[in-house]
Parts: C-alpha cells; sequence; structure tokens
C-alpha cells in the first residue's frame, strides 16, 4: 500500500473497485454476451447495406466494398494501440494489475486487426493500383505497427516475472505509441500511393451516404467485437494469475464439480 | 440493388476473388479468435479446480 491510498482510502476504494480481478471478472461476465449482441447486430446490418444498399462505385466498381471491412480494422488496430498503451502505462505507474491484464489482453485482437487492415488492404490494392504491396509510407507504418503488437506480446511473455514483464511491456507499449499518429498522417506527410482519409472532422465525407452508413455500422461492430473478445481473455488471464485465490478455488469447485 | 443474381454478387464485377479473400480471412480471424478466448477460459477454470482440489486433500 503506498501513501496515496492511505491517506483518502475511500476515493481510492471506489475509482480502482473493478480493479479487483474478482469484480472484474463479475462485471465482464455480463457484458461480454451484451457485446456480442451488439457485435451480431450491427454486423448484419452493416454488412447488408455494405453490400447490398450501397451503390457501384463510380471509379472503382464493386471491389471498392472492401472498404467496409478494411477502413474499420485499420481504426481498430491503432485505437487498440492507444488504448493497450493506455492500459500497460496505468498498470506500470499505479501497480493496477487487471490494467496491466487488459493490456496483455488487448495485444493479440489489436495484432489480428492489424494484420486484418494489410491483408485486406493487399487485396484491394491488386486490383486498383496493380500490386498486393507496395513500401509506401502507410502501409509500412502500419507493417510497423503490427510488429509492435507482436513485439510487445513475444516480449511480455519472455520475462518469467510477471511484474517486470507487465513493466518491460509497458515501455516498449508507450514508445511505440509514437508510430499511430504517423500512420494517421502518414497520407498528408508523404506522397503516397494510398488515398487520403475517407472521412475527417473537418471536411464532409467524400462518400455516398449509404457507404459512409455501412462503413460506421460496421466501425460500432468492430468495437463491440473488440470489447466481447477483450474482455474474455482477460477474464482468462485474471483466472490464471489468481488461481490459487480463495474466490478462484469457489468459481472452479462451482463450475467443474458443482 | 445492384445485383439481378447471385451469380452476379459473387462475381462482385469480376473482382470476386478479391473482395471474397478479404472477408474470408475477416470471418476466419474472428471466429478463431473467441474460440481461443474460450478455450483458454475453460483450461484456466479446469487447472483452478484441479489445484483447489489438491489443497483440499493434502490439508
Amino acid at each position: 500500500m503506498n501513501k496515496a491510498s492511505a491517506i483518502r482510502p475511500e476515493s481510492r476504494l471506489r475509482l480502482f473497485s473493478f480493479a479487483a480481478p474478482s469484480r472484474f471478472y463479475a462485471l465482464t461476465g455480463w457484458l461480454v454476451p451484451l457485446c456480442w449482441v451488439v457485435f451480431v447486430g450491427f454486423a448484419g446490418v452493416g454488412l447488408y447495406m455494405g453490400f447490398f444498399v450501397a451503390p457501384t462505385d463510380a471509379t472503382q466498381g464493386e471491389v471498392y466494398r472492401i472498404i467496409f471491412i478494411h477502413v474499420p480494422a485499420a481504426w481498430m488496430s491503432m485505437l487498440l494501440y492507444l488504448v493497450m498503451a493506455f492500459w500497460a502505462g496505468i498498470g506500470w505507474a499505479f501497480n493496477a494489475r487487471m490494467a496491466s491484464v487488459l493490456a496483455r489482453a488487448i495485444a493479440p485482437t489489436g495484432a489480428m486487426f492489424a494484420f486484418l487492415a494489410l491483408w485486406t488492404g493487399a487485396f484491394w490494392g491488386k486490383p486498383t493500383w496493380g500490386t498486393y504491396w507496395v513500401w509506401d509510407a502507410r502501409l509500412t507504418t502500419t507493417l510497423i505497427l503490427l510488429f509492435l503488437y507482436l513485439g510487445y506480446i513475444a516480449l511480455v511473455n519472455a520475462i518469467d516475472d510477471q511484474r517486470r514483464a507487465d513493466q518491460a511491456g509497458a515501455l516498449l507499449a508507450i514508445v511505440g505509441s509514437v508510430n499511430v499518429p504517423i500512420i494517421y498522417f502518414s497520407v498528408k506527410w508523404w506522397n503516397t500511393l494510398h488515398q487520403g482519409a475517407t472521412i475527417s472532422v473537418t471536411a464532409a465525407p467524400k462518400m455516398a451516404d449509404t457507404m459512409l452508413t455501412a462503413m460506421l455500422l460496421m466501425t460500432v461492430a468492430c468495437w463491440a467485437y473488440a470489447f466481447a473478445v477483450v474482455f474474455m481473455r482477460a477474464r482468462a488471464m485474471a483466472l490464471e494469475r489468481d488461481a490459487h485465490a480463495g474466490w478462484v478455488a469457489a468459481l472452479a469447485r462451482g463450475r467443474i464439480t458443482g | 440493388m445492384s445485383w439481378n443474381s447471385a451469380a452476379d454478387f459473387f462475381a462482385m464485377g469480376g473482382h470476386g476473388f478479391f473482395v471474397w479473400t478479404s472477408y474470408a480471412a475477416c470471418a476466419a480471424c474472428m471466429l478463431a479468435e473467441p474460440l481461443l478466448a474460450r478455450h483458454r477460459h475453460r483450461q484456466a477454470l479446469r487447472t483452478a479446480a484441479l489445484q483447489s482440489q489438491d489443497t483440499e486433500e493434502n490439508s
């Protein structure tokens, strides 16, 4: 216990009450199914709009429909990295165990979205640019993002001491987060094959309303998916870390033998 | 609606291969990841149950 918690025990207790693995486990227990319902609903409507309502693109024809998964995946890969770095940093600064668990749980999902952004981008690039891959600013920085995720995962798994692993991981995650704005602004800063931002806060969207709606619905679906799968993994990790704690033993006995 | 038939839909204006390869990869990843997470969760519960059994027998 450090000084701050001794001085203001109550406010600290409230702020970090879900930092207790048992509370986190209970809360996410009913959040996960909720997230899956949201995911299925939004992905269903989003895909329907994307494939059956959104019109054919004037210049690209039908192949542009990859956008409905490509852009949400790319957004999620950048956002999840920042969220991962944030929780890794909180875990490091406050020695909050569940924050570090959350950071570790986010990494594989972020890596998956980075991979999907590159994969769908490659299969969109071939018919429109004539190549699966170019060493262009946006593509290269996204590849670095994937490597940062994989490096983080490898690093935290390579160190046996859990706290030290969390701290080393946090350092890597925080330093690596400088890459995210570089990805985001790469299409502005460098001459690149990749097209500019499809939508931005400062300008009107450069696409049909139904296309935009489908893309935003798919983005919400990807958010719900990320929440669901990250919570699932974090729950498993909480059980693994607290394997000897009373609440896990009680839970395990109730589930398996009861 | 831009499709006249199911075949027309799957052809995606001649770019079916690229569109469906993209979506297939997404579907595969987004199916595998939750299944792996669920497997890990069950594994953790099983391990915890075995450990709590051991401690009961030893005490």
